[in-house]
C-alpha cells in the first residue's frame, strides 16, 4: 500500500481505547483490523464494494454492503463513538448531506482527505494545463471515482456550514504526520497532501475561521 | 430429562416410499409442543440427521434450517427418495460449514414429511393427521428444533443458518433464543413474509384444493393422492425461485423434440416441458398437507410482529454476530427485504454483516454455485469459529 495510508497511523491515535467506530467506506478492512488489534474497538464498516465486503468478513469484520449516499440514515443517533470516512468523502455523490449524517449517527467524525488545495497539485495544474495524476489522485480525471475533490480550506468551509466544528486537523506530507509549514489551516491548504479532521456537531453554524485552526501533527 | 428416544419409528407415510433410515426423536405427552395458537401438539416426533462430531464440551454444533420443500438429509442421500444432499456445495468435509470441525444438525420442519410430525402423520386415533393437524408458525418450527438441540444436550448452537424459509428460522432463532445461539446466517430470506410471496403461496394452495382427489384433506384416509393440484402448486413457486435471465439462459423459447410449434397444448416449450418435471417428480417425495401447512405457517411470519411492530426490538440485547445473505437476482426474496432485517440488527446494535452477491440465478442461487457467497460465509464461519474458540479439525 501506498505511503498514502499514513492516515491510518493518525487516525489510530485520535480513537481512544475500546471506542465504537463505524468505518464508511472500509474497503477491504485494513484500517478496521488496525483499530481492532491497536484500540480493541468495536468496529463496524460500511462499504460498496463486494469483493471489499467478502474481504472483511472473512476477516471476521461486521461489515455491511452499503452506499454511503443512501444508507447511512438506517444508523441511530450517536450510535458510534467515532465514525470514520478515509479518504472517501471525494467519492460520494453528496458530501455534504453524507458529513450531516455521519455527525448524527457519531459523536466524533473523522474526515481523512486528499488536499486539492497542495502547492504541487495547484502547480501542475497551473502549468501543465491539466488535471493533476499524482500518487495521491492516480486516476486520470475521466476514469476517477473522485467526484468531489477539495481543499483543506473547501472542508473547513462546508464543516462551518453545517455547523461542525473542528477539533482537529493533522496534516500529512511525505507519508508522515504534519508538515513543517502546515501550522495553520490556510498553511496546511498548500502544504499537506493529505489532511485528517476531527469534527464535533455543534448546536449552531461555526464561522468557518479557518486561517486560526491550530493544527497538530 | 425426557422421554426422549432415536428408536421411535416414524410416523408411516401411505402412497409413496418406505420410511427406512429416517432418524427420529419423539417427545411424549409429559413433552407436549405449545404452538403460537395456544394449542399443544403431542406426541412430537422430529426427523432429523447430524454429521461430524459433537465435540465434548458441545460447543461446535451447527443446525442448518431447510427451505419448504427440503429435508434434514443436508449433506448426504435421502434414504428414502435417494436424492443427493441438498446443499453439497456448503455443507460437508472442507466445506463452509466443515462436518470435520462441527457438529451439523438438520432436522425436518414441524409439519414435513420427512419424519416430522405433520399432517401425513398419524393421530393417536390411528387415523392420519389431515386437517385436524394444527396450524403452527415459523416460531413453532423453531420451537421445535429446541427441544431437540436441547435434548441433544447442546447449550448454545455455534451458529444457525438457512436460505429461504430456512433463513427465516435462522432469524426466529436469534430473537427467540438470543443467548443460545453464537452466529446466525440469514441466507436469501427477510423478516416479514411480502404480499407477493403469499399471493404465491395462495395460488399453490388453492390449485391443492381444487383437485377433487384433496378430498377435503382426507385424501390420505380415501387412499387418493392430489397430485395434479400439488404439481401445479410446485410449478408456480418454482417460478418464483428463479429468475428472467436464468429462464432465458437455460430455455428461451427452445422446442421441446420438435422442429415446430404443434398448434396444441401439449409442452412445445422446453420451458413447460421442465416445469411439468418439476411439478411431477414433487408429488413422489412430498405431502400436499404438508404444503398448506409450511406455506401457511410462513405466511403468518412477520418477526417485528411480535414485538409490537418495531423490528430492532427482536433483536435487542442479542449478542450473536450475524452475515446476512441476499442475492442480487432474487425476486423471491429480494435483497431489500434482507436489508431490512439487517437495518433492525444494526439499530438493535448487533453485529452484523451483510452481503448482496451478484448473481443473476434468481432465488435458487444460494443453492447453486455462487463463489462469491461461499467464500464470504467460509470467511464468515471461520472467523466466528476462532472467536469462539474453536480450533480447526475438532472432530477430526
Amino acid at each position: 500500500m501506498r505511503h498514502a495510508r499514513a492516515d491510518y497511523e493518525v487516525i489510530s491515535a485520535l480513537v481512544h481505547e475500546g471506542a465504537r467506530v463505524l468505518d464508511v467506506g472500509c474497503g477491504d478492512g485494513a484500517l478496521l483490523q488496525k483499530l481492532v488489534a491497536e484500540k480493541r474497538v468495536k468496529g463496524r464498516g460500511m462499504e460498496l464494494s463486494q469483493a471489499g465486503v467478502n474481504a472483511c468478513v472473512a476477516k471476521g469484520l461486521a461489515v455491511v454492503q452499503g452506499d454511503a449516499d443512501r444508507d447511512l440514515q438506517f444508523f441511530p443517533d450517536e450510535a458510534f463513538d467515532y465514525v470514520i470516512l478515509s479518504k472517501t468523502i471525494q467519492a460520494v455523490h453528496r458530501p455534504g448531506e453524507v458529513l450531516a449524517e455521519l455527525a448524527r449517527i457519531g459523536r466524533r467524525v473523522i474526515v481523512s482527505l486528499p488536499n486539492f488545495g497542495h502547492w504541487k497539485t495547484r502547480m501542475a495544474l497551473l502549468f501543465g494545463g491539466r488535471m493533476p495524476v499524482n500518487p495521491s489522485l492516480p486516476s486520470s480525471w475521466h476514469e476517477t471515482g473522485n467526484i468531489h475533490l477539495c481543499t483543506v480550506r473547501d472542508f473547513a468551509e462546508l464543516c462551518g456550514g453545517l455547523g461542525l466544528m473542528i477539533e482537529r486537523g493533522v496534516p500529512i506530507s511525505g507519508g508522515h504526520a504534519g508538515s513543517p509549514f502546515a501550522k495553520t489551516l490556510w498553511r496546511a491548504n498548500w502544504f499537506a497532501e493529505d489532511v485528517v479532521f476531527a469534527v464535533v456537531a455543534t448546536d449552531a453554524a461555526v464561522k468557518p475561521a479557518s486561517d486560526v485552526v491550530k493544527l497538530r501533527a | 430429562m425426557s422421554r426422549a428416544s432415536n428408536s421411535v419409528p416414524a410416523p408411516p407415510f401411505r402412497g409413496w416410499s418406505s420410511t427406512g433410515g429416517v432418524r427420529t426423536i419423539t417427545f411424549g405427552e409429559d413433552q407436549p409442543l405449545h404452538l403460537s395458537s395456544g394449542e399443544k401438539l403431542s406426541p412430537l416426533t422430529i426427523g432429523y440427521e447430524t454429521y461430524g462430531e459433537l465435540a465434548p464440551d458441545k460447543s461446535n454444533a451447527v443446525l442448518v434450517c431447510h427451505a419448504l420443500t427440503g429435508d434434514q438429509y443436508v449433506a448426504s442421500p435421502n434414504p428414502v427418495t435417494g436424492r443427493p444432499g441438498w446443499w453439497p456445495r456448503i455443507v460437508g468435509p472442507g466445506k463452509p460449514i466443515d462436518t470435520n470441525r462441527f457438529f451439523v444438525i438438520c432436522a425436518n420442519v414441524l409439519g414435513g414429511c420427512m419424519g416430522t410430525s405433520g399432517p401425513a402423520s398419524m393421530h393417536p386415533d390411528g387415523r392420519p393427521y389431515g386437517l385436524r393437524f394444527p396450524v403452527f408458525t415459523v416460531a413453532d418450527m423453531v420451537r421445535a428444533q429446541a427441544m431437540l438441540v436441547e435434548a441433544l444436550g447442546i447449550k448454545q448452537l455455534f451458529c444457525v443458518i438457512g436460505g429461504s424459509i430456512g433463513g427465516m428460522q435462522a432469524l426466529q432463532w436469534a430473537a427467540a433464543y438470543p443467548q443460545r445461539v453464537f452466529a446466525c446466517v440469514p441466507v436469501a430470506t427477510a423478516a416479514r413474509h411480502s404480499a407477493q410471496n403469499i399471493a404465491f403461496y395462495e395460488v399453490g394452495r388453492q390449485a391443492i384444493m381444487a383437485d377433487p382427489e384433496w378430498r377435503e384433506g382426507d385424501y390420505l384416509f380415501h387412499g387418493t393422492r392430489p397430485a395434479k393440484g400439488l404439481a401445479v402448486a410446485r410449478m408456480a413457486a418454482h417460478i418464483t425461485y428463479l429468475s428472467e435471465p436464468a429462464l432465458h439462459r437455460k430455455f428461451d423459447r427452445a422446442l421441446q423434440e420438435r422442429e415446430k410449434i404443434s398448434f396444441g397444448f401439449d409442452a412445445d416449450f422446453q420451458v413447460e416441458s421442465y416445469l411439468r418435471h418439476q411439478g411431477q417428480s414433487f408429488v413422489d417425495r412430498f405431502d400436499a398437507n404438508s404444503y398448506l401447512y409450511i406455506t401457511r405457517a410462513v405466511d403468518y411470519f412477520d418477526l417485528a410482529g411480535d414485538f409490537g411492530g418495531a423490528l430492532p426490538r427482536a433483536f435487542q440485547d442479542c449478542p450473536a454476530r450475524f452475515c446476512a445473505f441476499a442475492f442480487s437476482s432474487d425476486w423471491h426474496y429480494p435483497p431489500e427485504g434482507m436489508k431490512q432485517a439487517v437495518r433492525a440488527l444494526i439499530a438493535s446494535g448487533c453485529e452484523a454483516s451483510y452481503v448482496e452477491v451478484d448473481s443473476d440465478k434468481g432465488h435458487d442461487a444460494f443453492l447453486l454455485e455462487e463463489p462469491a457467497f461461499e467464500h464470504a460465509l467460509a470467511g464468515f464461519i471461520d472467523a466466528a469459529a476462532q472467536a469462539r474458540g474453536l480450533t480447526p479439525g475438532v472432530a477430526r
